[in-house]
C-alpha cells in the first residue's frame, strides 16, 4: 500500500504493509529510531510524534491513515551541537534519565505549548475565555500522557517551566 | 589486601582541585539521548536487514504443553521459523555450566514441555516484518494438561518456610521483653506484588559472523547477560560479544537475561541473518521479573519514654518454585533502631507464579513500609513526635552486629528536613486539618539503604592529542554512569571534561558488576578512579623519563596535574605534548577496586527522611500528594544534579507505592489482572506536585578511595510510608494494605463515619 507522508521536511513515499503503524513505518522503514516503542497502545507516549503539528501516539495511527500528513520526529527538531530550545532545556534541567521516553516527552512538549498558545483549554483551565497560563498545575495536567518510570517529573517540569517563561 | 585506612589518604578526588566532582554538568550522553540518536537495542542497526521474532506465551499457570499445531503458522505470508519445544535448537540444561566461572548458568528457552507460568515461552515465530511475525504467532495453536496451581499468596501462608540457607535472628529475649514492655504495637502491613515496568520492554537484535556472535541487548549486567549466552548455547563466552549502550530502565528486572537473548541469537544463526526480538508491555509484565507481595508483622515493645524494649520485624513473601529469590523485607530493620531484645526473619512461599526479583531497593522498598508505620503509630501513642521516637532509639553503634557506623546521619537528615519542610505546621491530632472537600495530614519516615562495593576493572587510555578514554564493560540504565565515570576520570587526572570519552556497555572491555543494588557507581567508579591512577603514575614516569620534557629529571612526587597540564612546580606541558611527542602510539592502563579487607568491620548504609503532605479527599478517598521533600546522606556527592534526579525519581516510586501501584492476582489464570501502562499505575506527571530533595554534605571514607556511596535506591526506601503516615495524619484512619487506592480510604472513613 503505497503512502506518502512527509517527514522532517522530505516527502517519502512507502510501500508496505497496511497494518504498519505509523510509529513502525518511521523506526522500521524510515530508519527513525529517535521515536520509541514504550506500549504499543497508546498507553505510554514513548511514541509521540507531531502530524500537522499536533502531538499523536504515533503507535495507535496507521500509517496508510497518514497519506499527505506533515511529520516532525525528535529528528526533526534538532541534532546534537544544533538543539531545539526543548531539548536544550531538558538537557539543562536533566529532565531525563534512561532517556527512554525524552523523545515522546520532548515532542509532546512542543505540541503542548503550541495547544496553549492557541488557546486549548485542559482540564486545569478555570477561565476557558482567558489566554491559557502554563501553570505547575496546567503543565502537569497537559504532560500526563507522558508516562516516564524513571520519574523525572520534577525536572521536565522545570525544563518546561523555563520553555513557558519563554513563549508566554 | 587493601584496608579502609588506605582510602582515607587525600587523592584527587576528595582534594577536587578542579571542581569537577560534586558539579551539576549535564549527562553525557544528554545530547543523544534528547535528539533520539541514542540507539537503544531495538534501534542497532544490523549488517544486514533482521528478521522479526515474536513470542507465543502460555496461558495456564503449571502443567504441560501437550500438542501444538503450527501448521498455519508455519504457511503464513513472512514467516521464516516457528519453534516450539519439539524443534527448538539443542541448549545447555537449565542451571549447568561448562566453566565454572561463569557469572550465569544456562538459560535455555522453550526447553521443555513444562509451563511452570503464566506467560512462559511456549513457541517462537520469527518473520520478514513484524506485522507478518506478530499475525503468525496468533495462529500457532497450544493445547495444555493444565495441573492444580497455588497462585494465591494470601491463601498459602500455611506453605510457608524458611529461605534456603537462613535462620531468624534472635537478640536478648524478644518474647518476654514484649510481654513485659508497657506500651506495644503488634499490627501486620501488606505490600503487593508491584511491576518495574521499565519504558523500554526487553530486547535484542543478534547476528553471527562465523562461530561468534554479537547481541545488542537491553540487560543491567554486561558478564552476567554474556555468560548466560554463551552457556546455553554451550559456545565459549569468548565468541558472545554482548552490548548494551543505553538502557531504557532497568531498576532492577533487567539485572538477568530473559528469552529475547536466547532467542534471537539462536534464530540468527538457524537463518544466517540478523534477528530481532522484542517483548511487547503484556509479555513484560509476565514473562519478566516483578516485587513479590510481603506480608509484615511488626511487633514494637517500648517504655512510656519511648525506648524500645522489644522489636520484631518478621515477614513473608513468595517466589516461584524454579526460581529462589527471597524479598528480605525484614533485613533492613537489623541496622535502624536500638533495642536490646530483637526478633527478625523471613518466611517464603513457593508458587506458580511468574518469577519474583530483585526491583529497585528489594528488601528495603516494601520492608520499611511496615516498620516506618509502626513507628508512627507507637508514637501516636506515647504521644511523642515521630521524630522525637527516633532519635530517642537512635544506635550508637549498629543494634544487631555491634560494629560501629562507619557514618550515620540519620538524625541530622530528619532535623534539618523537619526544618525545611515545615514540620511544626504539623498537627499532631489527625484528622484537625481542613481545606475545603480536601482533608490534610503530614507524615515523616526514615530511610536506610546499605552500601556496597564489588570487585571491578578499568580502562582508560590517553591517545597523542590528550583525549582520554575510558573503557568499563559498566552500563547506564538512567543512573549517570556515562557521566560521573567521565568526572571522575576528568577529576582524577586533572584534565577538563570535554577531554574524557566514556565507553560502556561492551564484554570486550574491562568488567564491572553493572547496575544493581544501587552500587553501581561505588563500583565502577572506583575502578576507573584506580584506573586514573594508574594512568598519572605511567603519565608522571613517561615526563621526568623523557630528556625532551621539560619535566625530564624531576621528582616525581611533586608531579601535579591541572587542566590538562603536567607539571612540577614551573616546569610543564600539556598531556597532548607530552603523550605526542614521548608516547605518540597512546597509553593504555587499567585499574581495579576490590572491597577492603577491614570493610566489612564497620555498619555501612545511606540514610535518609522523608516528608509528605497529602490531600484527602472526604468524598471520594481520593489522597492527592501536596507537597513531598526528602533529605539524605549518602557519602560523596558526584553530580548534584544526576544524583538529584535519581533520588527523587526513587521518591516518586515511593509515591507510586503507596498510592497506586499494584499487581493484582486473577486466580483463575496465575496471570495479573492488570499487564498493560494504562491498567498498572506508575505514576504521571499530574501525580507528583512540589516535590524536591536535598543532601547532607558527607564523605564515607570506609566505603571506597572516594567516600561516595550509592544513590539509586534510597530515595524510594521508606518514602511510601511517609505518605501512609500522612494519610493517617490527615484523617485518622489507619491503613495497612498498600496501595492506599480510594476504595481503601473510602471504607476507612465510612467506618469512622467521616
Ligand atoms: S508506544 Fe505509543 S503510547 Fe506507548
Ligand atoms: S527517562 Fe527513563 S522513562 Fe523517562
Amino acid at each position: 500500500m503505497r503512502t506518502t507522508i512527509t517527514v522532517n521536511g522530505t516527502a517519502r513515499t512507502l510501500d508496505v504493509d497496511p497494518r504498519t503503524t505509523l510509529l513502525d513505518a518511521l523506526r522500521e522503514h524510515l530508519g527513525l529510531t529517535g521515536s520509541k516503542k514504550g506500549c504499543d497502545h497508546g498507553q505510554c507516549g514513548a511514541c509521540t510524534v507531531l502530524v500537522n503539528g499536533v502531538r499523536i501516539n504515533s503507535c495507535l495511527s496507521i500509517l496508510a491513515m497518514h497519506d499527505g500528513d506533515q511529520v516532525t520526529t525528535i529528528e526533526g527538531l534538532g541534532q546534537p551541537g544544533a538543539l531545539h530550545p526543548v531539548q536544550q532545556a531538558f538537557l539543562e534541567r536533566d529532565a531525563l534519565q534512561c532517556g527512554y521516553c525524552t523523545p515522546g516527552q520532548i515532542c509532546s512538549t512542543v505540541g503542548m505549548l503550541q495547544e496553549a498558545a492557541d488557546g486549548w483549554a485542559s482540564k486545569e483551565t478555570a477561565d476557558l475565555s482567558a489566554p491559557t497560563a502554563l501553570t505547575d498545575a496546567e503543565i502537569r495536567e497537559r504532560m500526563s500522557g507522558n508516562i516516564c518510570r524513571c520519574s523525572a517529573y520534577p525536572q521536565i517540569l522545570a525544563a518546561i517551566r523555563d520553555l513557558a517563561g519563554e513563549v508566554a | 589486601m587493601t584496608s579502609v585506612r588506605d582510602w582515607a589518604e587525600p587523592n584527587p578526588v576528595t582534594e577536587n582541585r578542579g571542581g569537577v566532582i560534586g558539579k551539576g554538568v549535564d549527562r553525557y550522553e544528554g545530547a543523544l539521548k534528547v535528539t533520539g540518536t541514542a540507539p537503544y537495542a531495538y534501534d542497532t542497526v544490523a549488517p544486514s536487514p533482521p528478521a522479526i521474532g515474536v513470542l507465543v506465551t502460555a496461558t495456564i499457570p503449571r502443567g504441560r504443553v501437550t500438542s501444538v499445531d503450527t501448521a498455519a503458522a508455519e504457511a503464513a505470508p513472512g514467516v521464516q521459523l516457528v519453534w516450539t519445544h519439539l524443534n527448538v535448537p539443542a541448549q545447555a540444561p537449565r542451571g549447568t555450566r561448562a566453566n565454572p566461572r561463569s557469572q550465569r548458568a544456562s538459560n535455555p528457552a522453550l526447553g521443555s514441555d513444562r509451563v511452570e507460568y503464566y506467560g512462559q515461552s511456549v513457541a517462537f515465530v520469527v518473520a520478514d516484518t513484524f506485522e507478518n511475525a506478530r499475525a503468525a504467532a496468533e495462529l500457532v495453536k497450544v493445547a495444555y494438561a493444565a495441573e492444580p496451581a497455588v497462585v494465591d499468596f494470601m491463601a498459602s501462608f500455611d506453605q510457608a518456610t524458611l529461605p534456603p540457607d537462613e535462620e531468624d535472628v534472635h537478640i536478648g529475649d524478644f518474647h518476654g521483653a514484649f510481654a513485659a514492655a508497657p506500651v506495644t504495637i503488634d499490627e501486620t502491613y501488606f505490600s503487593p506484588i508491584q511491576n518495574h515496568v521499565q519504558m523500554e520492554p526487553c530486547a535484542t537484535i543478534a547476528w553471527w559472523e562465523g562461530d561468534k556472535v554479537t547481541v545488542h541487548t537491553s540487560i543491567q549486567m554486561v558478564k552476567g547477560g554474556q555468560h548466560a549466552l554463551a552457556e546455553t548455547l554451550a559456545i565459549p563466552s569468548s565468541d558472545v560479544h554482548l552490548l548494551t549502550r543505553y538502557i531504557g530502565g532497568g531498576f532492577g528486572g533487567k539485572g538477568q537475561p530473559y528469552d529475547d537473548l536466547i532467542l534471537s541469537a539462536l534464530a540468527a544463526r538457524a537463518l544466517k541473518r540478523p534477528v530481532k526480538v522484542a517483548y511487547t508491555r503484556q509479555q513484560m509484565f509476565h514473562g519478566t521479573i516483578h516485587r513479590p507481595a510481603v506480608d509484615m508483622r511488626v511487633r514494637l515493645g517500648a517504655e512510656p519514654n519511648g525506648r524500645l524494649t522489644a522489636f520484631a520485624v518478621e515477614a513473608t513473601t513468595h517466589c516461584a518454585r524454579a526460581a529462589t529469590f527471597t524479598e528480605h523485607a525484614a533485613n533492613f530493620s537489623r541496622n535502624l533502631y536500638a533495642a536490646p531484645n530483637r526478633l527478625t526473619g523471613h518466611r517464603l512461599v513457593r508458587m506458580d507464579l511468574p518469577h519474583a526479583g530483585p526491583m529497585r531497593a528489594p528488601g528495603e522498598a516494601p520492608g520499611m513500609l511496615s516498620l516506618e508505620c509502626a513507628m508512627d503509630e507507637l508514637a501516636e501513642k506515647l504521644g511523642l513526635d515521630p521524630i522525637e521516637l527516633r532519635i530517642r532509639n537512635e544506635p550508637d553503634i549498629d543494634p544487631e552486629t555491634g560494629k560501629p557506623f562507619s557514618i550515620r546521619q540519620l538524625v541530622r537528615c530528619m532535623t534539618e528536613g523537619a526544618q525545611r519542610f515545615g514540620w511544626e505546621r504539623r498537627n499532631p491530632v489527625p484528622g484537625q486539618v481542613r481545606d475545603g472537600r480536601w482533608m490534610v495530614g503530614m507524615g515523616m519516615a526514615a530511610a536506610i539503604r546499605g552500601n556496597f562495593l564489588l570487585p571491578a576493572k578499568a580502562g582508560v587510555r590517553i591517545d597523542a592529542g590528550g583525549i582520554i578514554t575510558l573503557r568499563q564493560g559498566m552500563t547506564d540504565i538512567g543512573t549517570g554512569t556515562y557521566t560521573i565515570l567521565a568526572q571522575i576520570t576528568a577529576e582524577t587526572l586533572g584534565v577538563p571534561l570535554g577531554h574524557v570519552r566514556v565507553e560502556i556497555g561492551d564484554s570486550d572491555f574491562p568488567p564491572a558488576p553493572g547496575s544493581g543494588g544501587q552500587f553501581g557507581a561505588a563500583t565502577a567508579g572506583s575502578a576507573a578512579f584506580e584506573a586514573g591512577m594508574n594512568l598519572r603514575r605511567a603519565l608522571t614516569e613517561l615526563a621526568v623519563g623523557d630528556p625532551n620534557s621539560p619535566l625530564y629529571g624531576g621528582p616525581a612526587e611533586y608531579v601535579t596535574f591541572e587542566n590538562g597540564v603536567i607539571a612540577i612546580e614551573n616546569r610543564s606541558e600539556t598531556l597532548a605534548a607530552l603523550v605526542g611527542r614521548a608516547a605518540p602510539d597512546g597509553i593504555y592502563v587499567e585499574g581495579s577496586i576490590s572491597p577492603a579487607a577491614d570493610a566489612r568491620d564497620y555498619s555501612q548504609h545511606t540514610y535518609g527522611a522523608h516528608f509528605a503532605e497529602v490531600g484527602v479527599n472526604q468524598v471520594t478517598g481520593e489522597v492527592r500528594l501536596r507537597k513531598m521533600f526528602g533529605v539524605f546522606a549518602a557519602g560523596r556527592i558526584l553530580n548534584a544534579k544526576t544524583a538529584k534526579s535519581q533520588i527523587t525519581g526513587g521518591m516518586i516510586w515511593g509515591v507510586g507505592t503507596a498510592l497506586t501501584e499494584v499487581n493484582a492476582v486473577d486466580p483463575r489464570f496465575g496471570s495479573f489482572v492488570n499487564q498493560d501502562m494504562a491498567e498498572y499505575l506508575a505514576p504521571v506527571h499530574a501525580d507528583i506536585v512540589d516535590l524536591d530533595a536535598m543532601f547532607l554534605d558527607e564523605a564515607d571514607d570506609k566505603a571506597n578511595p572516594m567516600g561516595i556511596k550509592g544513590v539509586g535506591e534510597l530515595g524510594i526506601a521508606g518514602a511510601g510510608a511517609a505518605i501512609a503516615n500522612a494519610i493517617y495524619n490527615a484523617t485518622g484512619v489507619r491503613l495497612r494494605d498498600y496501595p492506599m487506592t480510594p476504595d481503601k480510604v473510602l471504607a476507612g472513613l465510612m467506618a469512622k463515619g467521616l
